[in-house]
């Protein structure tokens, strides 16, 4: 019997070595880049290069700004959406979800474009509007994937909570803050990680609109354009050290990995 | 009232996210080379997507691309999946652990790390496809394993032992008992990998070859002013993908309603 379990257990081999080499490895590739100068010497100049110029502070400062107003934006229109479908009561409910979600699977840089079209029709130009523009893009781009989760959380919450509630004489309001709201969590919080973190390094869709960016993303772009790996492992380490942060955070309110078992059901 | 409120928010956030794309759609049979001026029918935006070799060997290499890391992500997430669950409890945790670094990293940070560790220490040379392709299988075997490894915690078990009793090879159980009873996870990881390569731009732009384009880093560039027959011939493709999609979404669909499987979306 031993050997038959033995030969089940050896299926995991090349997974294991490919995720040594090409997950762990490259990130401590990048550790050690980030760490060391043109010299190999152990050193924080990297670091202190980043945080002492202006222009990179400062772009790390914009990025969150345009992450952070996209999520609540996302998050105000995902809410009211994800609500009404989970509760409504009208037929094709599941034919509506398929409606909203189907976008995530377009190849996001032919939606920019349709978008960067339509609002060149309407606006003329795009240069008068640019903050406006740029965070309508990143909606545009990241809504569905905000819908999904929040969906998902309202469809499994328990109704006698709600009906208990009623009973007890709380008003609608009072039942939405008190009890929909709190027990949402989940939801918010797994669509508030599925949408903030890329959208704080997707410099893509503001590359294609103006064709230039201050994001962190494109950031690193630059570095590796100009050969200088130290300082764009810089900015790696900076973005993985955010995002283990907001997935610690995330992983406290959420039974463990479900964001990332959100992002894996897309399909 | 109420239900009014309710359709019109619906309908409006649809509007919003539909609007571009069947706006796209429209135009994409016309000859007019600017939304807003609508001009004839015309079939000649997909002329100019069958007939320019450039725009053809985008299409292809892209869609090769993805159903060629699709089927290398599939094997080894799958075995990975089937492998780390009779493994110890240790060796499972650790990969499980290595297997959420690339669904929670930024893709640029993944593409960024796998072009410096290729060019650095491995030394290949950027021209092949082989630092593309192993990048995008990093971003896309995750995904198979996670939906891979559900169905294995939902397996009975008891079968596979079975079968061995009753004089079964271990690699025949494999094929007889245990894939068909996780094929629905292998399918949907497989699907799933094929989407996330289609849609991948930042680990294509850092490891592709200077000379291919994949459809994501084609349409990046060609929106920095491109020549219109090339622009209006990608609304063309915007189109056919769209197409493609709801194509792929209804089929799938209407297979879970007959209950060929019972997974949620």
């Amino acid at each position: 019997m031993k050997g038959n379990w033995f030969s089940r257990k050896q299926l995991a081999i090349p997974y294991i070595m490919f995720l040594i080499l090409f997950v762990v490895l490259p990130l401590i590739v990048v550790l050690y880049y980030a760490f060391t100068d043109g010299d190999g010497n152990v050193s924080f100049e990297n670091f202190l290069h980043f945080f002492q110029n202006g222009k990179t502070v400062g772009t790390l400062v914009y990025s969150v700004i345009i992450a952070l107003i996209t999520t609540v934006v996302c998050l105000l229109i995902a809410y009211p959406v994800a609500y009404i479908l989970a509760k409504g009561s009208f037929c094709g409910k599941h034919a509506f979800l398929m409606l909203f979600v189907l976008p995530m699977w377009i190849n996001f840089t032919l939606r920019i474009t349709a978008m960067k079209e339509i609002l060149t029709v309407i606006e003329g130009n795009l240069a008068y509007y640019q903050f406006f523009n740029t965070i309508l893009c990143m909606v545009y781009d990241f809504l569905p994937f905000m819908i999904l989760p929040l969906y998902n959380t309202l469809t499994k919450l328990d109704k006698s909570l709600i009906e208990a509630a009623h009973d007890l004489g709380a008003d609608k309001v009072q039942v939405f803050f008190k009890v929909v709201l709190p027990l949402s969590v989940p939801g918010i919080i797994s669509g508030v990680t599925m949408v903030f973190l890329p959208s704080m390094t997707n410099y893509v869709v503001l590359d294609m609109i103006y064709n230039s960016t201050y994001i962190m993303g494109s950031l690193i772009g630059s570095y590796f354009s100009a050969y200088d790996w130290h300082n764009g492992s810089v900015i790696s380490i900076i973005l993985l050290a955010m995002i283990f942060v907001v997935t610690m955070i995330s992983n406290r309110f959420t039974d463990g990995d479900d964001a990332s078992a959100e992002r894996a059901r897309r399909l | 009232m109420k239900k009014i409120m309710q359709s019109a928010c619906i309908w409006l956030v649809l509007l919003f996210l539909y609007a571009p794309i069947l706006i796209l759609v429209v135009y994409s049979f016309t000859d007019s080379t600017m939304i807003g001026t609508i001009k004839g029918f015309s079939l000649q935006n997909y002329v100019t997507l069958f007939t320019t070799p450039e725009l053809i060997q985008m299409i292809v290499g892209t869609f090769v691309l993805a159903i060629g890391v699709g089927v290398i992500s599939t094997l080894l997430g799958t075995a990975g999946a089937i492998g780390a669950f009779y493994s110890k409890k240790q060796v499972r945790g650790a990969v499980d652990l290595a297997n959420q670094i690339p669904v929670i990293n930024a893709d640029v940070v993944t593409g960024f790390s796998i072009c410096i560790l290729m060019i650095a220490i491995f030394k290949v040379d950027k021209s092949t496809f082989v630092p593309l392709v192993i990048g995008q299988v990093s971003l896309c075997t995750p995904f198979v394993y996670l939906s891979v490894l559900p169905r294995l915690k939902q397996m009975d078990h008891q079968l596979y032992e079975a079968a061995l009793d009753l004089g079964c090879t271990p690699a025949k159980a494999l094929f007889k008992v245990i894939i068909p009873q996780i094929i629905p996870g292998i399918v949907s990881g497989f699907m799933t990998a094929l989407t996330l390569s289609l849609d991948d731009y930042f680990i294509s732009t850092y490891t592709k070859p200077a000379t291919f384009d994949t459809i994501s880093t084609y349409v990046v560039n060609a929106t920095k002013g491109a020549q219109t027959e090339i622009k209006t011939a990608l609304w063309a493709l915007s189109t056919l993908i769209f197409v493609l999609v709801t194509a792929v979404v209804f089929i799938s669909n209407i297979k879970v309603k007959n209950g060929a499987s019972d997974e949620k979306i």
